[in-house]
């Protein structure tokens, strides 16, 4: 028995170092206060002044915020309808293909997401002249694309375990259906929404691979932009820079983990 | 309705609604049917419930009970047949224009809102201004003994604390008709107890109309003015409890409701009020005090329900209704005592027998040989 946990310790101790270790080492390496990113020069945080002072990733960084922020509110929105047709229409024609649809984007490599979508939006512009060219408005439509799938998957989870019964409850009680819906359904989804929607946008802040595809001159995301400048050298900046990224969307990931969790206690009477 | 006191006969307005002949149902189920798909939940049911009634559909699960409970609240819609609520018909109005509320078995609190926001819900939907919901939420609160847990939560409240509150909230908008779906199922033994009382009290307090949902024939026993037994989506029997017990009119009715010994046999003699019955378990022939009106040699069913056999050492004189017998098992209750007795065909009958003395000397006991006997308004013949 001693025996067993000892490997089970030893193999999560392996994990951790497996998962996280490159991580700390980038960490400690952003408060370097050398000019070369693999020699140790002491603790400084000159890096971050002079990120903040690099006027070419704070507007990246300011177009990868705006773009998160739009398509996780839109794949909230068009996510949440797609969650509540899958779980609440009872079968319908193409219902498969539906729910096939909404969960492709989670296992379709990215190239072939950025590729098609590419090949979309340059049709598009050819057939009816939109989108004018690619810039931010393709890359919101593109990452809405993929977010949505991940909150539709969530809200419909969360759908399937609510007792139907609490709706039948509302009506009975005098509640037409928007107000079932605005009084009842939303509040018992919104934390499977809310956590759909940090979801989408840390998975926008991240996104290179669609990106790169669907954006155009000017329209630099901030993963673009970093991977465009380490291709040039690794420089001390993009510790410091990469540092921050982790510190949004680990408190995003970790905002969405205790939403949920709070949710699953709440439920239970 | 008050019943006029102080007249010692018996008017019409005191018989109970149900047995005017005159009277008119506030509720009208017509010949109601409700299909899924292949399926038939309802089977052409008709029936009538009056007002100040609390009807207990009783059946099993799969009986079609409780979709005939959510076709009156209209979360189903019926496949033919009309429903008809105090004049109107309901077939096709929606849950929310019912004049209909419905206490649910997992009483559907919702999670988000404090007790006091969760019984507000019906009477906001109304439109009705602030101070008269805090009124009308506050007497419900206090009518169920819950007003100091108002701004509680439903998930910190116990099991028969949240039961109160469905029943607040369904009761607070004034239903005409309230629709109870196994209200105490998930209540321990004795809150249940304590319960049936409260939820009487209350029907008679408000004067509306119960329509209770329940498998548990007991619990439809004590709190019932009429019960109607349902199998396979077909209202079997509708009789008032007492009546129900005594006078079941089918073998499934019979053995749904309460133990009952049943003997299959043939009627020899069949008068207008008299009737023999010959059964090969038996060594007598069985005479029962009513006729039957049925062709000769039918094959009957004899149901003698457990505790209206006599049992004794001492062979009985009547020439009719007796058994012999040996006593294969014995369960002492405290109140009474079940006896299982193994006839010569191999038969077994159930016999209970009160304890009216603390300790009689004589006990019987396993593989005592015993004479069973019973009267002839004990047994009940069903042709079905």
């Amino acid at each position: 028995m001693k025996q067993h946990s000892l490997a089970l310790k030893l193999s999560a101790g392996f994990g951790f170092v497996f998962l996280y270790a490159p991580i700390i080492a980038l960490i400690v390496y952003s408060f370097n206060e050398s000019k070369l990113v693999t020699v140790w020069g002491g603790w400084s945080l000159k890096w971050y002044a002079e990120l903040f002072r690099n006027d070419q990733i704070m507007s990246a960084a300011w177009v990868s915020l705006k773009i998160a922020f739009i398509s996780a509110t839109l794949a909230a929105v068009l996510g949440t309808l797609a969650g509540f047709v899958l779980s609440r229409m009872r079968r319908f024609r193409g219902k498969t293909i539906m729910a096939g649809w909404v969960t492709a984007p989670l296992v379709m490599p990215e190239v072939i997401t950025g590729l098609s979508l590419l090949l979309l939006f340059v049709a598009m512009e050819n057939m009816f002249g939109w989108p004018a060219g690619r810039g931010t408005t393709t890359i919101v439509i593109a990452h809405t694309t993929f977010c949505l799938a991940y909150v539709a998957v969530v809200v419909q989870s969360r759908l399937a375990s609510m007792d139907e019964t609490l709706e039948e409850a509302a009506m009975d009680l005098g509640a037409k259906p928007v107000s079932l819906f605005f009084l009842i359904t939303l509040p018992m989804i919104s934390p499977a929404i809310l956590s759909g929607w940090l979801l989408s946008f840390t998975l926008s802040l991240d996104d290179l691979v669609i990106a790169s595809f669907v954006s155009g001159p000017g329209n630099s995301t901030l993963p673009m932009v970093i991977f465009s400048k380490v291709r040039l050298g690794v420089t001390p900046e993009i510790n410091a820079l990469a540092t921050l990224m982790i510190l949004i969307v680990s408190i995003a990931v970790i905002a969405a983990i205790v939403i949920m969790r709070r949710q699953n206690r709440f439920q239970k009477p | 309705m008050s019943v006029s006191s102080g007249s010692p006969i018996i008017t019409p307005q005191t018989l109970p609604t149900w047995r005017q002949k005159e009277a008119e149902p506030f509720v009208r189920i017509e010949q109601i049917n409700k299909q899924f798909g292949d399926f038939t939940a309802v089977n052409d049911v008709s029936l009538d419930i009056y007002k100040n009634e609390l009807f207990c559909l009783l059946g099993g699960s799969g009986s079609g009970k409780s979709t005939l409970l959510r076709m009156l609240a209209g979360f189903e819609s019926p496949t033919s047949g009309r429903i008809i609520i105090d004049g109107v018909d309901m077939s096709h109005v929606p849950p929310w224009e019912r004049p209909v509320n419905m206490m649910f078995q997992s009483y559907a609190l919702f999670p988000h809102l404090s007790v006091e926001a969760n019984v507000a819900f019906g009477l906001k939907r109304e439109g009705l201004p602030n101070h008269e919901v805090k009124k009308r939420v506050a007497e419900m609160l206090d009518m169920v003994q819950l007003g100091h847990l108002a701004r509680r939560k439903p998930h910190m409240l116990s099991g028969g604390q949240r039961q109160r509150v469905a029943l607040a909230r369904s009761l607070v908008k004034q239903p005409k008709l309230l629709l109870l779906d196994e209200p105490l199922g998930a209540l321990d033994k004795k809150l249940r107890e304590e319960t049936q009382f409260e939820l009487m009290r209350i029907q008679d307090e408000l004067g509306i109309t119960f329509v209770v949902v329940t498998h548990d024939q007991e619990e439809a026993m004590t709190l019932a003015t009429r019960i109607g037994v349902m199998n396979n989506g077909v209202i079997v029997q509708t009789a008032e409890p007492h009546e129900m017990y005594e006078y079941p009119t089918n073998r499934f009715v019979a053995e749904f409701i309460g133990n009952v010994n049943l003997f299959d046999g043939t009627v020899v003699t069949d008068e207008r009020d008299s009737a023999t019955i010959h059964c090969a378990d038996i060594d007598s022939l069985i005479y029962v005090d009513h006729g039957i009106s049925c062709a000769p040699n039918q094959n009957v069913s004899v149901a003698i329900r457990p505790e209206k056999i006599r049992i004794s050492r001492e062979a009985p004189t009547e020439v009719n209704n007796h058994v012999s017998g040996i006593i294969s098992e014995v369960a002492y209750m405290g109140s009474q005592s079940i006896f299982k007795v193994r006839l010569s065909s191999s038969k077994e009958v159930r016999v209970t027998q009160p304890n009216a003395q603390r300790d009689s000397g004589d006990r019987l006991t396993w593989d005592d040989k015993v004479h069973l006997s019973w009267d002839a308004d004990s047994s009940v013949v069903l042709t079905s």
